[in-house]
């Protein structure tokens, strides 16, 4: 290409039927070996991919994954109490598409990458309501969104206050209050699916945040015990698998406690989770602070700003920017890894795939039905990390950008 | 440290409240005496319960019989110890480690060179690849590969395969195996032979290499040495003691299973599979990063000086990617490692799982699991241990 415009610049190439040609040569055909493994490659994926289509429309049976949707996503969760969940869903997405207009930037991104997801939630053979909903959600973004745009600072308090406030309104309204009619108390054993998954993994992250930083900084004290307990700490989770540590809290942490004291298995669960995913939250922010030039704390303390104030609003500000992308990895390995909870005897999304495998109505489909029923789990775990990582990649470009 | 130097010019002693050394004294004991109170409470709750409960401390129940069968891995009768049932979940754990870190770097470091393959299909199916991998929980694709896809191959009487050689079926993958044979003994001073003759070589080439500063064969030199050494023995012990030292062991369909040969059991060929797959998506994304944090001069200075892709590759770029790639990949090794223990999902008779039956059969929860928890520390620190030896080793030597 280059070189044939080298030599004559003055001549305009006949690019429609030049480009493509040229792209395949490229990129296809550059020398004999190329041009023997594409060929190999493009016989295998066709032969491969006939017999997938085959099998996926012709042989797989479907209708226990279109039958079990609903425990899918909510579990044994009441059906009559679904709009619960539903409404949970809306006010965090709404929320998520009112900030986007107000702030940009990389709540944008989260936002653009959470109205994707809806937008590919429907194109699995849900029923029409499945569908509508997702797609009613996907619009409420997109209307938050200039809403907040419209509106700009104005909004930005409120919205905050809505931020903080609403963890406890989702917990409230799932978990829902006993003698009320409206909010009839729904016990935590009922909770299950894709709903479970997306509460634990949001409550792992959410409460090993202070946690994590706690360690990050304690890692770096010059108070030697401090610094000793945190390393200790932070290398010994990450030196034992996840598994272990949700057997410790579910055996040992009413043993740890007095007998008076019960704690439900979620919440065990909870613990165990914030507790390992902390220690490796620990080591993403050490990263950042580390990134922080030493010049800023030592500005910090010539402006008369004692320890905690150059920490809280000089070192943390810029170091948790810098480690963003790495908390939306760590939050896509905690979001996969909830699936371990699935051995300790949760009903999380893989615990229902495994509930609908043995669920009697299929025990006559001749080849069972665990392909479909896991193949598609896997489906839902893969749409959700791929809209995360893709999210994760388009901050790290902003940033890369804001910083250079 | 400021405040020392005024007091010295004022005279005036620091009031000790404001004296940042014995602040700093104070509140490490405040935080000891913060984290001995938890540390109290929660002890004092456990030995309270486990009294309760009348389940003595002391690991003397290590020596107990265990009275289950374990089928997996070395010998183990249901009359051992648990103390024997436990180390068997050490080897078995170990055992899929390695071989899953061998296959994993293998075929993670073809997908990572395959990511900036110059074919566009090439680069289109690795990246594919990573990418579902990495975004599917390993748990999911385990159960997968277990229920799915192990268990719902054909019955042994239908298995797949080449036959006489290698058999697939929902029992596992059964390979004929070499066996020895009584003249084997005749044949054990001609490898250990064959074993000296090949570091002997090698070392001979490195010595050599080094003193003409250039790339060359070693280890393969070596290895062909070692091997035609071995082979000229068993033809040696052939002639004399008139039979072959090893034979090969072909798996027979007796009844409901094979006999002879060496068989993977089912669990552990989904808990292989399920670990190389997985962590070799990880393992491309390291290898890519460390090939690509190569400066490209390197590659048109390589290219320049006439040496083929191939070569480029081998002694140019990759011993610089390497730097780059230890740490990272070390970190993979660990994950595997501990990953391992997710074979209780498949039934697979690791130290995680036998552990679980030990602590469900003895009761003892506090020492079960800090056996369990020790037992992956350790082994962790050990394979840090040897890649950072490896990664000192490989250090950029500047003159």
């Amino acid at each position: 290409m280059s070189s044939t415009e080298l030599s004559a610049p003055h001549l305009k190439q006949p690019r429609t039927v030049a480009e493509p040609i040229a792209w395949l040569r490229r990129n296809l055909f550059s020398s004999w070996f190329n041009s023997l493994l594409t060929l190999v490659l493009l016989w295998l994926i066709a032969s491969l991919l006939l017999r997938v289509l085959d099998w996926l429309f012709t042989q797989a049976t479907w209708t226990p994954v279109v039958a079990n949707i609903r425990l899918f996503w909510i579990g044994r969760y009441p059906p009559d109490q679904l709009w619960r969940v539903q409404l949970c869903l809306g006010l965090v997405l709404g929320l998520f598409g009112v900030s986007a207009g107000i702030w940009g930037g990389i709540v944008r991104a989260v936002a653009t990458g959470l109205m994707g997801l809806m937008v590919l939630l429907i194109i699995p053979p849900f029923d029409a309501g499945m569908r509508l909903y997702f797609a009613g959600l996907a619009l409420l973004i997109a209307a938050m969104y200039f809403g907040g745009l419209r509106s700009g600072r104005s909004l930005r308090w409120p919205v905050t206050g809505l931020w903080i406030a609403s963890p406890l309104i989702v917990l409230v309204l799932i978990r829902g209050f006993s003698g009320s009619a409206t909010l009839p108390p729904v016990e935590t054993n009922l909770w299950g699916g894709l709903m479970l998954t997306l509460l634990l993994a949001v409550v792992g992250i959410l409460a090993s945040f202070p946690l994590g930083i706690l360690l990050a900084l304690g890692r770096r004290s010059r108070l030697p015990v401090v610094k000793a307990f945190c390393v200790a700490y932070i290398e010994i989770i990450r030196g034992v698998p996840l598994i272990s540590v949700l057997f410790m809290a579910m055996i040992m942490l009413p043993l740890f406690l007095p007998p008076t004291v019960r704690v439900d298995t979620i919440v065990r669960v909870m613990v165990a989770i914030t507790l390992f995913s902390a220690a490796y939250l620990a080591e993403n922010v050490r990263g950042g602070l580390q990134a922080v030039p030493n010049g800023q704390i030592e500005a910090a303390r010539a402006l008369g700003l004692n320890i905690f104030q150059s920490t809280l609003l000089i070192v943390l500000p810029q170091a948790l920017r810098a480690v963003i992308p790495a908390i939306v990895g760590q939050f896509i390995s905690l979001f996969k890894d909830t699936s371990l909870v699935f051995i300790v005897g949760m009903i999380d999304l893989l615990g229902i795939a495994d509930a609908i495998i043995h669920q009697q109505a299929w025990l006559t489909v001749t080849g069972g039905v665990q392909r479909e029923v896991l193949l598609f789990t896997a489906f839902i775990y893969w749409t959700f990390c791929f809209t995360m990582a893709r999210v994760a990649r388009s901050i790290e470009t902003r940033l890369g950008v804001g910083t250079r | 440290m400021a405040r020392a130097t005024l007091s010295a010019n004022d005279h005036r002693p620091v009031p000790f409240y404001r004296d940042v050394k014995i602040l700093a004294i104070l509140a490490q004991v405040a935080f000891v005496i913060l984290i001995g109170f938890v540390f109290w409470f929660l002890y004092s709750n456990a030995a309270a319960g486990l009294r309760r409960s009348r389940i003595p401390g002391g690991f003397d129940f290590l020596w107990l019989t265990a009275g289950f069968p374990i089928s997996e891995g070395i010998a183990f009768q249901p009359t051992d110890s648990y103390a024997r049932a436990f180390v068997v979940g050490i080897v078995n754990t170990l055992r899929v480690s390695v071989i899953g870190i061998v296959l994993a770097t293998l075929l993670g470091t073809l997908i990572g060179i395959g990511r900036l393959s110059t074919n566009w299909l090439v680069r289109s199916i690795c990246t594919s690849y990573v990418e579902v991998i990495r975004n599917t929980p390993l748990l999911v694709q385990l159960i997968f590969w277990y229920v799915a896809v192990i268990l719902k191959l054909p019955r042994v009487r239908d298995s797949l395969g080449i036959n006489g050689l290698i058999f697939v079926s929902n029992r596992g993958l059964t390979v004929a195996w070499p066996q020895a044979t009584p003249s084997f003994g005749a044949w054990r001073p001609w490898l250990l032979v064959a074993l000296i003759a090949g570091i002997a070589v090698y070392l001979w080439r490195q010595r050599q290499l080094a003193r003409q500063d250039r790339p060359g064969a070693k280890l393969s030199l070596g290895l062909l040495v070692a091997v035609i050494t071995a082979a000229v023995g068993a033809l040696v012990v052939f002639a004399v003691a008139g039979g072959a030292p090893l034979t090969l062991n072909r798996p027979v369909l007796q009844g409901f299973n094979y006999r002879g040969g060496a068989t993977l059991t089912p669990e552990f060929f989904a808990l292989l599979l399920g670990l190389t797959i997985y962590t070799a998506a990880f393992i491309a994304e390291v290898v890519r990063g460390g090939l690509q944090a190569v400066n490209r001069g390197q590659r048109e200075a390589a290219r320049a000086l006439a040496l083929s892709p191939a070569q480029t590759l081998r002694l140019v770029i990759f011993p610089q990617a390497m730097r780059v790639i230890i740490p990272p990949l070390t970190n993979q090794y660990l994950n595997l490692t501990k990953n391992s223990s997710l074979g209780i999902a498949v039934g697979f008779f690791d130290l995680f799982n036998i552990s679980n039956t030990i602590f469900n059969q003895s009761g003892r929860s506090v020492q079960v699991i800090a056996m369990v928890m020790a037992s992956y520390l350790t082994v962790s620190l050990i394979t840090s241990a040897i890649m950072n030896v490896y990664n000192y080793r490989i250090r950029l030597i500047e003159r």
